[in-house]
Formats: C-alpha cells, sequence, structure tokens
C-alpha cells in the first residue's frame, strides 16, 4: 500500500512520542514535589517538636544562690520519644560555658534575624541530625546570663517517612504515567484516523472512480480533500478529453479508410502482375488493420462512456447471445466458418445490452479471425452458482499460457498472433464491460481439444 | 620524639586496660560448651541462679556456644561499658535509664532481629534494646513483723503505718541505695515523676533511720533474718522466689501505683560475636514473647498490653525520656533531694 511512497516519520508515531515524553516529565515533576513538599512537611514537624522541647527545657533555667541551674522536664525529653524512635541529644551552654548535657554537639551560629530558634542539620556520633538552639536571658547579681539550649535528633523517622513516601509517590508518578501514555496512545490514533479513512475509502475506490470525496473530514484536512478533489476533476477532464479525441480521431480515419479500401480492391482487379497484386494485398491487409483498430476504439471509447452510465434492463444472455451471432454469421460464412450458440433458458441478468453486445462481438471477432478456416465457433450460456457465464469456445491456436494474465491490457496481444490482424483491445472491452456489470472475465484453453475459451461472468439478477 | 614515644604510650594504656578492671564482679560463672566453638560473653545484673535456666535453654539450641556470664551491679555495668569499654557480647541489665543510655549514646549495635515481631512495639527501642521481662517495684514485708497491724495497700497507708509504729520499725526498714543501685535509682526517679507521696516516704523512712542496701537480694535476706520488717521498691520476682520457702515473706503491689521495670538486652558496641549475641537476643525474645520458654523462663508471665487491666500498674516506658534523670545535673539534684529525705543522722 505504501509502494511507491516516500515516507518520513509517522505523524502518530511523532504524536505518541511526544505525548509520553510529556507525560513522562509531567510524571517525574509530580514526584519530584510531591517529595520536595513532603520533606518541607517532615521537616517541619520534627522542627516544631525539637522547638517545643527546647522550650521547655529552656523554661526550667532558673538562677538559684547564685548559680544557674536547669531542672530538665521529663517531657522534654519523652514526647520526642512519642513520636519517633530516634536518638535524642542536648546541651545547655551558659554564657558559652557548657553546664550539661552532650557536651560537643555541634554549635549553630548566631543567625542575625531575630528568630529566637535556630535550626541546622549537621552530624553526631556518626549520624545526620537535626539540631535546635534556644537562648534565653537571665538576671544574675553579677549581671545578665545567656542560656542556650539545644536539642537535636537523629533523622531516622524522617529517612522513614520519606522512604516511605518516596515509594507511594514513585507509584503514584507511575500510574500517573501509565495512564497517560494509554490515553496518549489512544489520542494519537484518534487523531490520525480520519486520514486512514479517507486513505481506505479512495484506495477501495474502482479505477475509473473519479468522483469528489463527498465524506465529512476535519478542518485540518479540508485543504487535502479539497487539492484531492480538484486534481481528480482535473484528471476526469483529461481522461475524457482525451477519450473523446481517440474516438473522434477514430472516426474520422474510419471513413476514408472504407474508402482507401474500396479504391485498393478496384486496383486489385485492374492490375496482372504479381508482385502489384501482392503489394495491394498487403495495403488492404493493413487497411484492414488499421479500419478494426479504429473501430475497436470506438467501441472501447463508448465502453468507457456507457460504463459511467449504463442503461440497465433485463436480458435473456442467450437470445443475445443468437442475435450477436445473427449480425457475425455473414461474416463467418465469407470464412467458411460455423457458428453456433447453445444453452438452457439461463436466468436473467441485468445490464446494458449494447455494452454486452459489443463485448460479445469483439470476442466473436476475435474468435472467427484466429479459428482456422472450416472450423466452427460456439457460444454457450450456463449457469454456474450465482453467475450466468457466457462462454465463447474456438478452435484456434488458443493463448499463450504466459500470456493469459496481461492479455486484458489495452493493447496488448498475444505472442502467438502476431501474423493477424487486431488491435489488442478486444480482450480489453470484454473485461470493462463485465466489470461494469459487477462480473468478471476468465481466459483459459481448451482441454482435450485445440482452442481457446473466453468466459464472462454476470451475477444473476 | 613523639614518634618514639607513641608505642610506649600504647603499652602503659594496654597494660592499664588489661590489668586493672575497675569495675566491681559480684559473681562470674562459665558455662562451657558441649561442643568446642564460640563462646559469648555476658555482662549482667541478673542473678545467675535465676538466669541460669535461660543460659541453659540456649546452649541446648547452640550446643557450641560456651558462655562466660559475669554479674555486677547496673551502675557497674554502666561503668565497665561507658567508661572503660570492657569488652561484652551482650548486656543485660534492669536499669532501663542505663541501657537506653548506652543505645542512645552511641554504645550498642543495632540488631535486626526475626524474632522481634514476637514482641510488642513498647517493649525495644530502636533496634537497640530489647526487653524480656516486666517486673514490679513491691512492697517486701515480714509478716510477723506486721503481725496486728493491718497490712498497708497503699504509700499513704504505709506512711501512716510507718509512723505510728516508729517504735516497731526504727531500724527495720531497707530500700535501694539509689547512689549504687542503677535499678533503684530508676525506680526511685520514676516513683518522684508519679507522686509526691514517695517524698514523704523518704522523709518517714529516713526518720526511721533506714537502712540502704546495693540490691534486692540483700534486702529479701535481711526480712528472712529479721533484721527488716520492711523493703521498699523490692524486685517482687525475686522476692517470690524467696516467697515460696519462706512462709514469713508477704510481697505487696501498691494500690495505687506499682512500677513496671522492663529487663533488657542490648549488643555492646565492642562486641566480637554480635551474630551469636544477636542469636542470644532471639532466644530472650522467644523465650519471653512466646509460649517457646514456658518451661525455663524464670520471670513472672509477660502482659502484652502497655497498659495493664489493672491501673495501678505503670510500666516504665523504653525511650529518650529515660535520659532526662541521667543528665548530671538533674542527677546530682536528685540525689542530693533523696539524701535530704532519708540521711537524716
Amino acid at each position: 500500500m505504501n509502494s511507491g511512497a516516500n515516507i518520513s516519520g509517522s505523524i502518530r508515531r511523532r504524536l505518541t512520542l511526544q505525548l509520553l515524553g510529556i507525560a513522562a516529565v509531567l510524571a517525574a515533576l509530580l514526584f519530584v514535589m510531591v517529595m520536595t513538599y513532603a520533606k518541607q512537611v517532615a521537616e517541619e514537624s520534627q522542627d516544631n517538636i525539637l522547638s517545643a522541647s527546647a522550650t521547655s527545657i529552656l523554661d526550667s533555667a532558673a538562677i538559684q544562690s547564685g548559680e544557674v541551674t536547669v531542672d530538665i522536664p521529663y517531657s522534654a525529653l519523652s514526647m520526642l520519644g512519642n513520636v519517633s524512635d530516634d536518638r535524642v541529644f542536648y546541651r545547655v551552654v551558659v554564657n558559652g560555658k557548657y553546664l550539661t548535657g552532650y557536651e560537643s554537639l555541634p554549635i549553630a551560629k548566631a543567625s542575625k534575624g531575630q528568630d529566637s530558634h535556630r535550626f541546622i542539620t549537621s552530624h553526631y556520633l556518626g549520624e545526620s541530625i537535626r539540631m535546635v538552639s534556644a537562648t534565653r536571658r537571665l538576671s544574675n547579681a553579677s549581671g545578665p546570663v545567656e542560656v542556650t539550649v539545644s536539642v537535636a535528633q537523629t533523622l531516622k523517622r524522617q529517612r522513614e517517612t520519606l522512604e516511605r513516601i518516596s515509594a507511594n509517590a514513585a507509584y503514584l508518578g507511575f500510574g500517573f504515567f501509565i495512564a497517560a501514555a494509554v490515553l496518549g496512545v489512544l489520542t494519537a490514533q484518534s487523531a490520525v484516523r480520519p486520514v486512514q479513512t479517507l486513505a481506505n475509502s479512495i484506495s477501495k475506490r474502482g479505477p475509473q472512480d473519479l468522483r469528489a470525496v463527498q465524506a465529512p473530514v476535519p478542518g485540518e484536512m479540508a485543504p487535502l480533500v479539497v487539492a484531492l478533489n480538484r486534481f481528480m476533476a482535473r484528471l476526469k477532464k483529461s481522461l475524457t478529453r482525451s477519450e473523446e479525441f481517440i474516438a473522434e480521431a477514430a472516426h474520422r480515419i474510419r471513413t476514408p479508410l472504407a474508402v482507401l479500401r474500396t479504391q485498393a480492391e478496384i486496383a486489385l482487379r485492374r492490375v496482372e502482375r504479381p508482385e502489384n497484386r501482392a503489394a495491394l494485398k498487403e495495403m488492404i491487409r493493413a487497411i484492414d488493420e488499421s479500419s478494426r483498430a479504429a473501430g475497436q476504439l470506438l467501441d472501447h471509447a463508448m465502453v468507457s462512456f456507457r460504463t459511467d452510465h449504463l442503461e440497465v434492463k433485463d436480458i435473456n444472455l442467450l437470445d443475445l447471445a443468437e442475435e450477436t451471432l445473427e449480425r457475425l454469421r455473414p461474416l463467418a460464412e465469407m470464412q467458411d466458418k460455423t457458428l453456433s450458440s447453445h444453452g438452457e433458458e439461463p436466468p436473467q441478468i441485468s445490464g446494458d445490452a449494447i455494452l454486452i453486445q459489443n463485448a460479445l462481438s469483439n470476442i466473436l471477432d476475435n474468435a472467427i479471425k484466429y479459428a482456422p478456416q472450416g472450423e466452427d465457433v460456439q457460444v454457450i450460456v450456463t449457469s454456474e452458482d450465482n453467475w450466468v457465464v457466457l462462454s465463447v469456445y474456438d478452435q484456434g491456436p488458443g493463448f499463450a499460457p504466459e500470456d493469459i494474465d496481461q492479455l486484458t491490457e489495452r493493447f496488448s496481444r498475444g505472442k502467438n498472433a502476431e501474423d493477424t490482424v487486431g488491435s489488442g483491445l478486444g480482450l480489453t472491452i470484454a473485461e470493462e464491460v463485465t466489470q461494469a456489470h459487477g462480473g468478471h472475465l476468465k481466459l483459459s484453453n481448451r482441454t482435450n481439444v485445440r482452442g481457446a475459451c473466453v468466459s464472462f461472468y454476470f451475477p444473476q439478477s | 620524639m613523639r614518634i618514639l614515644l607513641f608505642p610506649s604510650v600504647l603499652i602503659v594504656l594496654l597494660a592499664s586496660l588489661l590489668s586493672a578492671s575497675a569495675y566491681e564482679i559480684e559473681q562470674h560463672k562459665v558455662f562451657p560448651a558441649p561442643q568446642e566453638g564460640a563462646n559469648l560473653r555476658i555482662i549482667s545484673n541478673s542473678d545467675i541462679d535465676i538466669f541460669s535456666p535461660m543460659v541453659v535453654a540456649f546452649q541446648r539450641k547452640y550446643p557450641s556456644v560456651s558462655i562466660d556470664y559475669t554479674v555486677v551491679s547496673s551502675t557497674e555495668l554502666m561503668t565497665a561499658l561507658f567508661d572503660e569499654k570492657q569488652v561484652f557480647d551482650v548486656a543485660i541489665s534492669s536499669a532501663m535509664d542505663l541501657q537506653v543510655k548506652l543505645a542512645n549514646d552511641g554504645f550498642t549495635l543495632p540488631h535486626n532481629s526475626s524474632a522481634a515481631g514476637l514482641m510488642p512495639d513498647w517493649a525495644r527501642w530502636r533496634n537497640h534494646v530489647f526487653a524480656f521481662t516486666q517486673e514490679p517495684a513491691s512492697v517486701v514485708y515480714s509478716k510477723s513483723a506486721f503481725a496486728g497491724l493491718e497490712v498497708p495497700t497503699s504509700r499513704q497507708n504505709l506512711i501512716s503505718t510507718l509512723r505510728n509504729h516508729p517504735e516497731r520499725f526504727l531500724d527495720k526498714v531497707g530500700t535501694y541505695d539509689i547512689r549504687q543501685s542503677g535499678l533503684g535509682f530508676l525506680f526511685a526517679t520514676q516513683d518522684a515523676r508519679t507522686s509526691d507521696t514517695f517524698w514523704r516516704l523518704n522523709e518517714v523512712m529516713g526518720s526511721l533511720n533506714a537502712r540502704l542496701y546495693c540490691c534486692s537480694a540483700d534486702m529479701i535476706s535481711d526480712i528472712t533474718k529479721g533484721d527488716l520488717a520492711v523493703a521498699y521498691n523490692v524486685l517482687g520476682s525475686y522476692a517470690s522466689a524467696r516467697a515460696a520457702s519462706d512462709p514469713d515473706i508477704g510481697i505487696l503491689e501498691l494500690e495505687d501505683f506499682t512500677t513496671l521495670m522492663l529487663r533488657s538486652a542490648i549488643i555492646p558496641a565492642g562486641a566480637e560475636q554480635p551474630e551469636i549475641a544477636g542469636a542470644f537476643i532471639d532466644h530472650l525474645i522467644t523465650a519471653s514473647w512466646s509460649e517457646e520458654g514456658a518451661d525455663y523462663y524464670p520471670y513472672p508471665k509477660l502482659n502484652r498490653n502497655e497498659i495493664a487491666p489493672n491501673l495501678s500498674l505503670r510500666a516504665i516506658r523504653l525511650g529518650p525520656g529515660l535520659l532526662v534523670y541521667q543528665d548530671n545535673l538533674k542527677r546530682q539534684h536528685f540525689l542530693q533531694e533523696w539524701q535530704n529525705a532519708i540521711i537524716q543522722q
């Protein structure tokens, strides 16, 4: 189907890939956003509880007999244990001097802002920790003292939470991608469906069908369809014109040819010298050939025209065959050939009688021409399944088997017919006529006896 | 110069480590393996008599493991591991706060136990501390010493009984010396956290010239001998073993609240056999939290619910809250206050 087309890419594939790409980017974006948000929430909730813990320790700081003392509330550390299994560290520093807790905890740099709580993420005892530091001023007899409480927690729970969310977010992103991918593939398919529909409807057409495309198409395809319709209209016009031209030419040639032939025959009677007679006979033969060709061209033009506008009526093929034979009998008898038709009363077919007669007479003409002197040409009408079959049998040389498929092409002549007058249009006409009636033409050689057989298959009406 | 000095410093250091183990060993026993194999070193504050069925059961499962069992007090256990970095494969202690402190401060190895599914979440902390008993802090008394008196059912009752009969109880009241005993300190801090009556009780005991002990076993012995009439915060599990043989011993679980301690096991960071240690901990877990240990588990049956149906039972929670009383300042303040209450001479 694509033979001959210069293909570069595919709209559907490109569309599908682009949609898949977009889906992948969006899924990745979704994953990153969920993770960023989750991390923020997890950090915030850990920061909040660390703050609460540090604040409650700071609140317990007091001055007793001139010394700063801190009475860590049980809840300050147990609250951290309530939400997670993480390790907990703390330190209390007074005026920069270590008071209690884990002395080597990292130091949070004083923040420039007014925030009373400073958060850092750092390392302690081989684990990542989140630490908050809070400071409060107390007044001593000797002046103000600054108490700084730091509370730190390892990040195990935060990591676990993030891992869990990360797994879920990955499933979510993957699911989103799959759904978007399926929809993308469907979308791409539905986007190119009108193109396929159009291509199918055009490729299903018969060779003669050059009508404009009427089926509705999407707006984007309108220019294509308009261009196609215009192109087909032009093609049809130029085909018609050339057919008309051929018919006209054939018609104009036929009459002078007839005159020429008469003159040549008269001349033949008059001349005596054998070499002149031979030349004249050769001339008559050539004139006959040209005249036949012109006749067949005319017939073909007529067939081409009428197949577009069939005048359909019920036909009895046996009667039609007998009528045609009757007309050709004089020609046959001149060559000492017998024409006969047999057959039971066949079912009716509906068709254009003039066309069928024309086709039949072209075939009979061939048969008469190729049959040896004194032999018979038979027409037999039978019915076979739903077909009515009209077969013409001759006793000529038959078809060369290697030709059988090409013989119905225009101007094609069999290898074994080179010495006989003919244009090669007879079988073409017969085939076009049967096809116009929804049938087909079958060429074969007779079995057992010499001769060819041409069968017209017409559907029963 | 410095380079030359370094090895000699190292030798001195090693020598000091090898020669002087500053922590005090109370009991020591080797359970030889029926077959040749690895050696598992356990440091524990559980008496050999009580704990050995667990060890024997373990050796039935792993006949090639010989076990070296060292009994120390819970504070000595802390000294050995925290200060002296002694090498042990498993540390078992009833001082939950010290166990949690060791785990929190990075002195333990994690153990991803296949048996952990058997135990409730509250019975372990991280994958470091695994509890395998629940033991109440009880009041143990001599029935003869209380003859004619109503047996107290709460701390209030106990306070008034003691206060009203100083002649009977003078010099005959005992409790933990929380300066020596980690478990005593844990019980005391948890009591103080729960109720003010703890301080009043301490003051009354102080006024009766209370005797201070390192361990439950000694208090129980003194009660059987008649030296003590009543002992406060004694491990009920030890006492019930004695009560079976001595009908004079009475055990009280006070109704206002009774603290439940969880005995737990950890794998110290320097363990040489962490895998066998893990297997041993799994053995403890299955023995305690499944039906398997029914015939050799020497402690009271466990209750899976964190909140006991009896609301007066208060289980101590494993977790960073236990670090609070391990804070130097807080600990010193608490000890000071306790001494002020109980030592009144």
